[in-house]
C-alpha cells in the first residue's frame, strides 16, 4: 500500500525535473529535484511504494529519459494517469517503470488516498474511499518488456525481433 | 494505399502497413546529442553486444557546448572516449543536432531517423519519417539498427490561402497549436500539406514538422516534392534523384482546413504553447529579452528578417537582444552577407552556434520575474532559467520588431514602411 500524490494534466517533463538538473544520468541525484518546482515536498517525503496520479497526456514535452528515471529514483512504485504522451510512454516502459491507464482510477483518487496497485492484474484499490478500478490492458510486447523489466533485460537474453 | 507516414512505413517494411499496426523497422540514422548520450552509453553498455552499424550512428554536442559547467564537460568527454573507442563516423559540434543533420545530409525523402530528443519531428518536413526516442531506445538502436513502431492515424492539416505581410510559417503553427492544444495529435502524425505548404520555401517547411511535437505528434511530415529536391541539391551534399513518396488515397481520422490569409501575427503566452492569443492583445507588454535562434528559428532567412528590420536602428537600451545562429554554416553565411556586422550595431549580442538558452544552461538564462519573448518552440515553466520567469513563443519578425521598443510590438509597424 502506498500514498497517492496527484499532479495535474499535460504534467511535462520539464516540470518532472528541469532541464538545468539533468546534467546527470544518477537515478538517487535526480530523484533529489524531481517535481522540485510545482510539488516541493514530493522529494523529502516520498516513501518507497507511493504511487504517482497524473491526468491527461502526462509526461508531455522533451524526450529526457532522465524523468521516468528521476520517478523511479524516488520509490515511487508506479504512475496511474488517464494517458501518456508517447515518448514518456515508451522511456517509461523501458526502463521498467510500471505505468497504467486509467481515467477513472486518475479522476477517482485524491492526493493522500491510500492506495493498493496490482501490477500484473492492473486493479487498482483506493483504500480511502473504498473504490476499485481497472486499468488499461497492455499491448503483448509492451508485456513482454515489462515482464523482463525493462529493454535492456529483456535484450540482455532476447533478440529485438523477440518483441512482436 | 495510405497516408503519408503509412506509405513510408510500408516502402521500408516492404509490405503494406496500416495504422494500428506494430512494426519493426530498420532505421536509417540513430541521432543523439550531448544531454541524451550518456544515458544511450549506459544503456549500450549493460546491454553488452556490439554495435550494429556504426554508420547509422550520428552524435552532436549542441545542449550545453561549449561545456558551461563542469559536470558538461565531462559528459562531453565521456561521449568522445566512448566514441573514440567504438570507432564511431560521426560526431559534430557545430550547431543544433537538427539544423546539422539536414545541413550534412542525413536526412532525405523517405528515410527513418530516430533521435533521443523531442524535436526529431523536424526531419518530416524533407518526407523523411523523423520522431524522437529516449535515449534507451537509442542504445538498443545502436544494438539492433531497428525500432518499432504503432503505425499512427493520420491528422491531415490542409493549408490554403497566402498569408499576409508580417505573418510567417511559425505564426501559422502557433494558430494551428491554439486550435489543437498540446495533446491535439498525441500518437498521431499531422500530414501538413495543400496550396500554402507546396509554395513555401524549406526553412518555413520546418517549423512545421518541428512544432508538430508541441502537439504531441509522433511525427509532423510533409511530402517531399520539387522544393526539396532543389533544396537538398543546393544546401547538402546530397544529389538525389528522390523518389517522391506521396500519401494514396489516404484515410484521415481528421482533415483541418484552414486559410492562412485569416491569420495576424500570434503568441504563444506563459506557460504552454497552445495558450495562444493574436499578438494585438498583448501590444506592449514589457520584455526583458528578445531570443532569436533554435531549431525552430534560428536560420539563415531568420537571422535575415531581423536584420532587415532592425538594419540602420538601435535595438531597447535595457532589453537583451541575443541571437543565436542554429549551426555555422548558417553563421558563416550571415557573417560573410553582413548580417553579423548589421545586428551587432544595432545594439544585439550574437552568441556561438547551438541550441543556446532554449535548453536554459547558458547564453541567455532568465532571472525570477523577467519575460522573454523568443522564437522557440517551447515556454515550459523553468525552460530557460528561472521557473518564476515568463517566456513568450513568436516568429523573427515579432522578436525583432520587439527588440526595438522592448516591448511585444506588431512587426507590421515597420515592415510596411
Amino acid at each position: 500500500m502506498g500514498k497517492a500524490w496527484a499532479f495535474s494534466e499535460n504534467l511535462n517533463t520539464d516540470e518532472i525535473i528541469p532541464g538545468r538538473f539533468n546534467i546527470t544520468i544518477d537515478p538517487q541525484e535526480l530523484a533529489k529535484n524531481v517535481f522540485c518546482e510545482i510539488k516541493p515536498d514530493y522529494a523529502p517525503n516520498v516513501v518507497v511504494g507511493d504511487v504517482i496520479i497524473g491526468g491527461q497526456n502526462f509526461g508531455c514535452g522533451s524526450s529526457r529519459e532522465h524523468a521516468p528515471i528521476a520517478i523511479k529514483g524516488s520509490g515511487a512504485k508506479c504512475i496511474i494517469a488517464a494517458s501518456y504522451a508517447r515518448i514518456f510512454f515508451r522511456n517509461a516502459v523501458n526502463i521498467g517503470l510500471p505505468i497504467l491507464e486509467s481515467r477513472e482510477a486518475a479522476e477517482g483518487i485524491n492526493e493522500g488516498d491510500e492506495i493498493e496497485v496490482d501490477l500484473s492484474s492492473g486493479k487498482i484499490d483506493n483504500m480511502s474511499t473504498g473504490e476499485s478500478f481497472q486499468a488499461q490492458p497492455l499491448p503483448p510486447f509492451i508485456i513482454k518488456i515489462a515482464e523482463a523489466g525493462g529493454i535492456i533485460n529483456f535484450l540482455q537474453t532476447n533478440s529485438i525481433e523477440d518483441l512482436l | 494505399m495510405g497516408t503519408l507516414v503509412e506509405e513510408i512505413f510500408s516502402q521500408k517494411a516492404g509490405r503494406s502497413v496500416h495504422a494500428g499496426e506494430i512494426v519493426l523497422l530498420d532505421v536509417d540514422y540513430i541521432m543523439s546529442h550531448d544531454n541524451t548520450t550518456p544515458l544511450a552509453i549506459k544503456a549500450f553498455e549493460m546491454i553488452g553486444k556490439p554495435i550494429f552499424d556504426k554508420q547509422k550512428i550520428v552524435l552532436h554536442f549542441d545542449h550545453a557546448y561549449p561545456a558551461p559547467n563542469i559536470l558538461a564537460a565531462t559528459n562531453h568527454k565521456k561521449i568522445i572516449e566512448f566514441a573514440q573507442k567504438e570507432d564511431l563516423p560521426y560526431l559534430f559540434k557545430q550547431g543544433v543536432c537538427h539544423q546539422v543533420m539536414i545541413e550534412e545530409g542525413f536526412v532525405t525523402p523517405g528515410a527513418i531517423i530516430i533521435g533521443a530528443d523531442s524535436h526529431s519531428n523536424t526531419y518530416g518536413a524533407l518526407g523523411a519519417f523523423g520522431a524522437g526516442l529516449g535515449s534507451t531506445e537509442i542504445g538498443v538502436a545502436w544494438v539492433t539498427g531497428k525500432s518499432w513502431f504503432k503505425v499512427p492515424e493520420t491528422i491531415r492539416v490542409e493549408l490554403s490561402g497566402e498569408t499576409q505581410t508580417g505573418v510567417y510559417a511559425k505564426d501559422v503553427m502557433i494558430y494551428i497549436a491554439g486550435m489543437l492544444g498540446m495533446d491535439g495529435a498525441t500518437y498521431r502524425s499531422v500530414e501538413f500539406g495543400g496550396r500554402y505548404i507546396e509554395t513555401l520555401p524549406m526553412h518555413e517547411r520546418i517549423v512545421f514538422s518541428n512544432m508538430s511535437t508541441e502537439i504531441g505528434a509522433k511525427c509532423g511530415l510533409i511530402a517531399a516534392d520539387q522544393v526539396t529536391a532543389e533544396y537538398l541539391r543546393e544546401n547538402t551534399p546530397i544529389e538525389g534523384p528522390f523518389e517522391e513518396i506521396h500519401p494514396v488515397s489516404p484515410n484521415y481520422e481528421r482533415v483541418l482546413e484552414i486559410d492562412v490569409s485569416t491569420i495576424s501575427p500570434q503568441l504563444s503566452c506563459h506557460p504552454t504553447v497552445d495558450n495562444v492569443r493574436d499578438l494585438k492583445e498583448l501590444e506592449g507588454l514589457d520584455v526583458n529579452e528578445i531570443y532569436i535562434g533554435t531549431c525552430t528559428n534560428g536560420r539563415y532567412e531568420d537571422i535575415e528578417i531581423a536584420a532587415n528590420l532592425l538594419k540602420g536602428q538601435q535595438v531597447d537600451s535595457v532589453t537583451r537582444v541575443i541571437v543565436t545562429p542554429a549551426s555555422q554554416m548558417i553563421y558563416k553565411k550571415a557573417m560573410k552577407n553582413g548580417l553579423l556586422d548589421i545586428l551587432m550595431d544595432a545594439g544585439c549580442t550574437i552568441t556561438g552556434v547551438g541550441c543556446g538558452a532554449c535548453i536554459g544552461r547558458h547564453g541567455g538564462i532568465l532571472a525570477p520575474n523577467e519575460r522573454a519573448l523568443t522564437t522557440m518552440n517551447r515556454n515550459f515553466i523553468g525552460r530557460m532559467g528561472s521557473p518564476l520567469a515568463e517566456i513568450y513563443l513568436a516568429s523573427p519578425a515579432t522578436a525583432a520588431a520587439s527588440a526595438l521598443t522592448g516591448k511585444i510590438t506588431d512587426p507590421r509597424n515597420y515592415l510596411r514602411q
